[in-house]
């Protein structure tokens, strides 16, 4: 192998001490304030300070060694490779809440109801608790609420989101013909849909606290309901944050027809995105 | 902000930095490697003095020393600073300094990460060891941290679940790391089907971390919105279910015990051929059972749970494929024994422990087999019969393995031989000392004894002082260990490249201790 073709080794890291510590006042600082502390705000402001900014340097620094062409394919296949199982391991991640939700739809709360071997269960502990979903369990946890219903806001946040989709697709497509405007625009209405589904997403939850009495408190009905589509909804703003860098780095000039991984890798976490909205469309929202 | 013009110097040349900062910003995979090795051994020690109060206060019935609270701290701390803290960052360190230069790469394939998955690893520890010193203490529901009685602990229990996240990360980075750089970093010629086990096992185990650490980390998010933003997963008033955490929790747990050991088969499978100066016998098979295995970990959780109630059917079904995991487990034991057989043995003390692991590990695999039996797990579990099958299985399992791959690799690492009388002491201290701590506990569960209990009933008393009486020994030995790996870090007599005469293998043929960029040209691979 030639010097030039060398595996590209980076030297003196100082990025990765500087996430450690901002990620420890963070986290740090979170658990304090779970714990009564008034001032830990404060500690977790300063850790999420600095976690910026160890990504607006540490991710720099990256995109300046592309631009200047220290990537070759080996690199380039190092980044795909890892960002494939970056992905993998968000989908196990969001494996577990749906399949917390299977487990109490399809088990736990009809062996309330006293199905199976819940006879006893619900005969002495619950008595007369119907098993049905949604529910806030047989203690009527959070009172009184309504069901959020699908052919709203949701329904409408899914074609945000497919549309986006498309049009994501299609600055692609714009970038491998070399078509820079078509490229911009594109990604300019994707990462406009993905803040929009954000924002109606938040009118959602408002919706839901303010005149639908669901809560995280409803229950296991209400529990399942917002840390799914939270979490979801947090990698959707991740998403289009990172689109939206792809969108500045378009609009520099950066990128080529062949070389572009940058766009490539948000496009897929977009897409991946996109795919667990249908999942929580279909089993959060619909069935 | 650092100029990016200095990435372009000449990477052939380039040396370790100067002075401390070198081991913070490195991003070379041996200064990563020998980060990582001290860090679990600082870990290992510290969750071994743990161990020595705990069998300290085991060591007569009644209660002497500890309260009973500061006890369940002790022991729900040991097992996450042993698991999270020693073996993983271990097995972790082994395969940072090995992996590249085993295919012939460079360096690990995404460096910068390499360097931030160990460097969150310390800050994660100080987060859950710091729980020791606030309100209510460290968390004592036991490490596998169920509900509800885990949401009852003290101001230490947000800490212990970011720490747990923070680990997490740490944990999924690095096998992203060990997967691309496998895949993507081998010499030409090194086909998946020509590298070394450690090398095999090692992609095997990262995809399962990959696969579970988010598994946990869901886990133990319900867990914080639980106690803290009132939700109900795990509460039945809400319809939600204790139970579920318990399968959540085993679905990463039981992959987790594999990813705790199947490095160990992969260094295991390195050893013995050396030093029975023969190939290693079934490589092919080797490659498949341990893939089997990996499949079965995702299917089996619910024998960790088999008292919990479940339907019949789940007992049943958790129950034979448990068992099945004995079939390619023991195609792995008749390879290895195959491999001595008939081969010109000597037995230096990475043999030893290596031989050390087959037996011992074997013992714990038989009791694991007792304990898959449903009908008869409902007289084991939670019992000393427990305690006694995970720690021969991890102790003597992927412990020793560890033990033997310093042994084996480390004249390569420091250009030194280690004390090979020094070394065999160690190993027979060890063996004796960790079967006096941990045979007896196989009796005192079948007679009953309850694990997680600091007090015990009289008849206990005498297996219970043989543990102790070994469990100081084994402290002590490794206590001597520190002084074996200090002492061939400093000097020693030198090794050649080879240092094992009967050693196959690309680590072989860099010099010792190898240059500090490994394989800059790539080796040719016959």
């Amino acid at each position: 192998m030639s010097s030039e073709n060398a595996y590209f080794v980076p030297h003196d890291a100082k990025w990765p001490i500087v996430g450690s510590v901002g990620m420890t006042l963070l986290l740090g600082g979170f658990a304090s304030q779970l714990n009564g502390s008034t001032s830990a705000s404060n500690v977790m402001i300063v850790g999420f300070l600095i976690l910026v900014y160890m990504m607006f340097g540490w991710f720099g620094e990256v995109i300046d060694e592309s631009e200047s062409g220290t990537y070759k394919s080996n690199e380039d296949a190092s980044f795909r490779i890892g960002m494939i199982w970056f992905i993998f391991s968000e989908v196990m991640f969001f494996a577990v809440f749906f399949g917390a939700l299977y487990y109490i739809r399809s088990f736990s709360v009809p062996w309330l109801g006293g199905e199976g071997s819940g006879v006893l269960t619900n005969e002495f502990l619950w008595n007369k608790f119907e098993a049905a979903w949604p529910t806030n369990g047989p203690g009527d946890v959070g009172g009184e609420y309504e069901k959020m219903g699908a052919w709203g806001l949701p329904a409408i946040n899914t074609l945000l989101l497919l549309t986006s989709g498309a049009t994501c697709t299609w600055a692609h497509w714009g970038l491998i013909a070399n078509k820079r405007k078509q490229l911009i625009i594109g990604l300019a209405l994707t990462v406009t849909l993905g803040f929009v589904f954000v924002g109606l997403q938040m009118l959602e939850y408002s919706h839901g606290y303010n005149e639908l009495n669901l809560t995280m408190g409803t229950g296991v009905y209400g529990s399942t309901f917002y840390l799914l589509t939270g979490f979801h909804g947090f990698h959707v703003t991740v998403g289009a944050i990172m689109l939206t860098v792809m969108l500045v780095r378009s609009i520099k000039g950066h990128f080529t027809p062949e070389d572009h991984f940058g766009f490539e890798a948000a496009a897929w976490y977009w897409h991946f995105v996109d795919v667990v909205w249908l999942g929580l469309f279909v089993f959060v929202y619909w069935l | 902000m650092t100029t990016v013009t200095d990435s372009h110097d000449d990477h052939h040349d380039h040396g370790p930095a100067k002075g401390w900062m070198r081991w913070i910003t490195t991003t070379n995979h041996k200064d990563i490697g020998t980060l990582y090795l001290v860090f679990a051994l600082i870990m290992f020690m510290l969750g071994g003095a743990m161990a020595m109060i705990i069998r300290l206060e085991l060591f007569q019935p009644g209660l002497q020393f500890i309260d009973p609270g500061f006890f369940n701290q002790l022991t729900t701390v040991h097992a996450l600073v042993m698991i999270f803290g020693g073996v993983m960052p271990a097995f972790v360190g082994l395969a940072n300094w090995m992996l590249p230069i085993m295919i012939g790469g460079p360096d690990m394939a995404l460096p910068r990460m390499n360097n931030w998955s160990f460097w969150i690893l310390p800050f994660a520890f100080a987060m859950l060891l710091g729980t020791f010193f606030m309100d209510g203490g460290a968390p004592a529901g036991g490490w596998t941290i169920y509900p509800p009685l885990v949401l009852q602990g003290g101001n230490g229990f947000p800490f212990m679940v970011f720490a747990i996240h923070m680990m997490g990360i740490s944990s999924v980075m690095g096998a992203i790391n060990v997967i691309v750089t496998i895949l993507n970093m081998r010499a030409p010629g090194m086909t998946l089907m020509k590298m070394p086990l450690f090398v095999w096992t090692w992609f095997i185990t990262a995809y399962l971390l990959i696969a579970v650490m988010p598994v946990l980390a869901g886990a133990v998010t319900m867990l914080l919105t639980d106690r803290f933003f009132d939700t109900s997963f795990f509460s039945a008033a809400g319809g939600g279910d204790p139970v579920l955490f318990q399968h959540i929790f085993w679905f990463f747990g039981h992959p987790e015990v594999y990813i705790l050991i199947l490095p160990a088969f992969g260094i295991v499978s390195s050893i013995i051929p050396t030093f029975a100066r023969k190939p290693l016998f079934g490589y092919s098979s080797m490659v498949y059972a341990t893939s089997s295995i990996a499949f079965l970990s995702f299917i089996v959780w619910a024998h960790h749970m088999f008292t919990v109630g479940m339907p019949l059917e789940g007992e049943l079904f958790f129950m034979y494929a448990t068992m099945l995991i004995a079939v390619p487990t023991g195609v792995k034991v008749f390879n290895w024994i195959s491999t001595m057989w008939k081969g010109s043995m000597t037995f230096e003390t990475p043999m030893l422990f290596a031989i050390g692991f087959v037996i011992m590990f074997t013992i714990g695999g038989f009791s694991g087999l007792m304990l898959a039996i449903a009908p008869a797990d409902f007289q084991y579990h939670d019992t000393y019969f427990v305690v006694a099958h995970f720690h021969y299985v991890l102790v003597t399992g992927a412990v020793y393995s560890i033990m033997a791959s310093v042994y084996y690799w480390i004249p390569k690492w420091t250009g030194n031989m280690y004390d090979e009388k020094l070394g065999q002491w160690h190993f027979w201290l060890s063996t004796v000392s960790v079967n006096v701590l941990f045979f007896p506990q196989h009796f005192l569960g079948l007679a009953g004894m309850p694990r997680r209990i600091p007090d015990y009933s009289v008849q206990f008393t005498e297996f219970n002082m043989w543990s102790s009486i070994g469990g100081f020994a084994f402290g002590l030995s490794q206590v001597f260990f520190c002084y074996i790996v200090y002492k061939t870090i400093k000097g020693g007599e030198k090794a050649t490249d080879e240092v094992w005469e009967g050693a196959d293998g690309l680590e072989w043929t860099l010099s010792s201790p190898p240059p500090y960029h490994s394989f800059t040209t790539a080796p040719e691979i016959k």
